[in-house]
């Protein structure tokens, strides 16, 4: 008998009686998603504002000092900054060591925990891009936040094009005497810009 | 007798203010969860439901095992099976050793610890980095992990100090955790950067889209699993969810349990290997198969890991991790440990003063206590009860199915505890720190007599 | 009128018999009919909790052959009630006048809550009281909302308590953690039981408590141990006995 027959049989030797599955609660909704939404970023540990439109964002994203200061750039979203290191055009994601700053569209906002919904195909060739940059700036259109995570859940399809995260605030870690301490692997800030 | 528990766990409360001071870091981890909980009106019905999908999913195990599989090689992920931890090892080995790998950069799974893939891989000349900060701590410290969430949390930021200036060759003296957090990420970065495959763990392997989800606060796994092309994920068979949309529910639950957060930093979900690259998942039973068999203890199979009934458990706060004989800590640690083998950890489930609120807090409403208590049942019939204590609860259970005996009983304790010679055995450790109780005259049923008596006169 | 069947715990009659009059007292004041049936030992908890279900069995019997004839079944602690209520179960069967009786066997502030109704109690007694919530009324029987979770609030030994005029009730740091008396594992776990209990009582210093209240004489007489051998001013004192000690004050 393979592993794969022995552990599936035991499992169902061994299984009660089926148990339906319950319903999930109605969860909770925000009268102003966009506002908690910003709120929430800011909560864990980001930056966040509000912008009307394209040229706009293009001009709060030259106004963060983090920008400002760039060498190395990428951007993912047209019409905001620019790449000076084309990530589609390297072969090895490892060549990505060294961006400062990397601008990256996301799908989806969550109002009750900041995160923000990265599908791989935002990502361009090398998904790395969003953890290995210095740091991170994200956009999310306002008509695209949701209240809470099971409905966006509803909203987006995990398994296509094979990757996806949520992105909530800058990396952070507290194993030191739980202090909490941003930038541990991945970005040492998290810049969301809400448009429309 | 097995008294291991209450040995390690005296002479960690030997040192009180350290024993507080461990005690007060975890607490403040219950202060969050609370606060972080109660921001959410329907948190009760979440934990029903999450309840109530963890119980649907272990009723039908192997059917969404089967499911995860299919869709999951659909996707192109290599799906394996490993009856035990040593099936388990050599399938993760013979895949790196295939693909010439020698540093693997490793995410937190406690499957792996359970599975000790470090060291086997380690005696085969790979060398395995643990990535996430806790973890990398305990390891260059050659210690396991305290606690599940936060693997150095009995460790003071001093002596991290001297450990970086030890192994990584940080200067002397630090103690800043942001100083001591930054040489880690930049000794870690390079790791990853030589590393040439990721090994995770499985927070939800998801049965109808066939992919996998990982969180983590510090961007380990997307680090580790985002730049080599090879990809192996360790996961235990209780870790497969029906649907995408049980995440909404679960990770509503996890990271607010866990730390207090609305949601981790990083939820990855891994659908596909990288271009050119491998995903392998590796499904592992190791005894689960056997649990989700007995009906008292199968809901513990429920777990998602979040660490809360650690950090709740005020016994867990005034002992540390390292008093528990089994690999995860608290009272999950304590039911899981003691199921694995009643003998070696028989201790565990008698070091709870039963009070529940490991059960409350847990998010997919595992009746840890009761589990716990089932437990003793369990090591008293398998004659593993030290025999002092059986033999003092069958001398009580005989004394106190008769009045009479129970009636000259008492007067003899009582008796003894006036003339100040009950400090013997149980007496004399109760009496260490604490005054017996004064011993009345007078018993409740005698002066309930009395006062008929004097009525009917 | 309900008749009330007084079920004491074995160590409240032996160690508190004033908790088992105070107990009685108040029952009676009620208009109650209270008997206390004499064959009465123990409910079998130290056995059960300890694992040794075959030595709680018989007890078990005893206890539902005693207590089946009266309305109501009443105790001064919640850990014994809920060995009734939640564990005879595992020990006799599904047994319909086992549910029966399980129904209808109180832990006292639940029963003047719940079933007698009591909204106004006579009496003063100004102290500054910490409410210590003894985990097995909190978690088993529900006397109040742990703080663990997110349900509406509830405390039915502060909602009687907080009858009495002058009374301070004490809001403390910690509401409900356990105070590590826990049956066998205040010996058993000496050293953790008792760093439990001290830091259980300074949590209620701290909040400048003279009394500490609670519904389980074995936690408190666990705290009372640790009080007296560290000669502090502070009394535990059961809520049966407050009650009672207020309406002498009026």
């Amino acid at each position: 008998m393979t592993a794969r027959e022995a552990i599936l049989s035991a499992l169902r030797r061994n299984a009660p009686t089926t148990v339906p599955p319950p319903d999930h609660p109605e969860g909770m909704r925000f009268p102003d998603p966009v506002a908690q939404f910003l709120e929430s970023v800011k909560a864990v540990g980001g930056a966040s504002a509000r912008v009307a439109d394209a040229a706009a964002l293009q001009a709060a994203l030259s106004a963060l000092p983090v920008w400002a200061e760039a060498k190395k750039t990428v951007s993912l979203v047209p019409g905001a900054g620019h790449s000076t290191l084309d990530p589609d055009a390297v072969a090895d994601p490892h060549q990505l060591e060294g961006v400062d700053v990397a601008v990256i569209a996301g799908a989806l906002g969550v109002a009750e925990n900041g995160a923000v919904w990265v599908p791989g195909e935002n990502l361009g060739r090398h998904r790395a891009i969003f953890v290995i940059t210095e740091h991170l700036v994200l956009t999310v259109r306002a008509a695209d936040v949701v209240s809470n995570m099971q409905e966006a859940y509803e909203r987006i399809r995990i398994e296509r094009p094979g990757y996806g995260v949520f992105i909530s605030g800058p990396s952070k870690t507290a194993d030191i005497e739980q202090a909490l301490v941003i930038g541990a692997h991945g970005a040492r800030s998290c810049s969301v810009f809400v448009v429309g | 007798m097995n008294t291991f528990h209450a040995d390690k766990a005296a002479a960690f409360a030997r040192d009180v203010p350290h024993a507080h001071w461990h005690d007060t870091a975890l607490w403040f981890m219950r202060v969050k969860r609370d606060r972080g909980a109660g921001s959410v009106p329907e948190w009760e019905k979440l934990r029903n439901a999450a309840s109530g999908i963890k119980a649907h999913t272990l009723s039908r195990l192997a059917d969404y095992l089967e499911e995860f599989e299919r869709n999951a090689k659909a996707n192109g992920i290599q799906v394996h099976w490993a009856r035990d931890g040593a099936e388990h090892n050599r399938i993760v080995g013979g895949i790196l050793e295939a693909h010439g790998v020698k540093l693997v950069a490793k995410s937190k799974s406690m499957l792996t610890e359970e599975c000790g893939l470090n060291p086997y891989l380690e005696a085969r000349g790979l060398e395995i980095v643990d990535t996430d900060l806790g973890e990398r701590i305990v390891q260059l410290a050659h210690e396991p992990p305290s606690h599940i969430v936060m693997p150095a949390i009995h460790k003071k930021k001093e002596q991290i100090g001297e450990l970086f200036h030890q192994t990584i060759g940080t200067a002397e003296g630090l103690s800043d955790p942001k100083v001591l957090t930054e040489a880690a990420r930049q000794h870690l970065r390079r790791k990853f950067l030589g590393a040439q495959a990721g090994l995770s763990g499985v927070n939800f392997a998801i049965a109808d889209t066939g992919g996998i989800v990982v969180v983590t606060n510090e961007g380990n796994a997307d680090m580790g699993t985002s730049l080599p092309p090879l990809h192996i994920a360790s996961m235990g068979v209780e870790k497969v969810i029906p649907r995408a949309r049980d995440l909404g529910v679960f990770l509503r639950l996890l990271a607010r349990s866990a730390t207090g957060q609305p949601i981790s930093t990083y939820t990855t979900h891994f659908h596909a290997p990288l271009r050119s690259g491998e995903l392998h998942v590796v499904i592992v039973d190791n005894g689960r198969s056997e649990i989700l068999g007995r009906e008292t203890f199968r809901r513990s199979l429920s777990c998602i890991r979040c660490g809360a009934c650690l950090n709740t458990c005020p016994v867990y706060r005034r002992s540390g991790g390292y008093s528990y004989s089994y690999l995860i800590p608290g009272p999950i640690g304590a039911v899981l440990g003691a199921q694995r083998d009643p003998v070696a950890h028989a201790s565990l489930p008698f070091a709870s003063s039963l009070c529940g609120s490991c059960s409350d807090v847990c998010p997919v409403k595992i009746d840890l206590h009761h589990e716990i208590l089932a437990l003793r049942e369990e090591i008293r019939s398998r004659k593993i009860l030290p025999g002092g204590k059986r033999l003092s609860m069958r001398i009580a259970g005989v004394v106190l199915r008769h009045p009479a005996l129970y009636r000259a009983f008492g007067w003899l304790a009582r008796s003894l505890l006036r003339a100040g010679v009950a400090r013997v055995g149980p007496g004399a450790t109760w009496a260490r720190q604490r005054e017996l109780p004064a011993a009345p005259k007078e018993t409740f049923r005698e002066l309930w007599k009395k006062e008929r008596e004097e009525k009917v006169a | 009128m309900p008749t009330v069947g007084l079920f004491i715990p074995c160590y409240v009659d032996q160690f508190y018999p004033r908790v088992g009059m105070a107990t009685l007292r108040v029952l009676r004041r009620l208009g109650l009919e209270v008997d206390f049936p004499e064959e009465q030992t123990c409910c079998g908890q130290p056995m059960y909790n300890s694992g040794c279900a075959g030595d709680a069995r018989p007890l078990a019997e005893r206890f539902v052959r005693i207590f089946g004839r009266y309305d109501h079944v009443v105790a001064p602690s919640g850990s014994c009630v809920s060995m009734v209520r939640n564990h005879f179960r595992e020990l006799l069967g599904d047994r319909p006048e086992l549910g029966a009786l399980a129904a209808r066997t109180y832990e006292l502030c639940e029963y003047l809550v719940d079933v007698v109704g009591v909204k106004s109690l006579e009496g003063s007694f100004p102290r500054k009281v910490g409410l210590h919530r003894s985990c097995h009324g909190l978690r088993e029987l529900r006397l109040a909302r742990s703080s663990e979770r997110m349900d509406p609030p509830l405390d039915k030994a502060r909602q009687l308590l907080g009858q009495l005029r002058g009374i301070e009730l004490l809001d403390l740091e910690r509401p409900d953690e356990c105070c590590g008396f826990g049956g066998t594992f205040a010996v058993n776990e000496e050293a953790v039981s008792c760093l439990m209990g001290k830091d259980r009582i300074a949590d209620h210093e701290k909040a400048g408590a003279e009394i500490i209240a609670g519904y389980d004489m074995s936690c408190l007489m666990h705290l009372d141990g640790l009080l007296r051998r560290e000669r502090k001013p502070i009394r535990v004192m059961h809520v049966a006995e407050i009650l009672e000690e207020a309406r002498l004050n009026p």
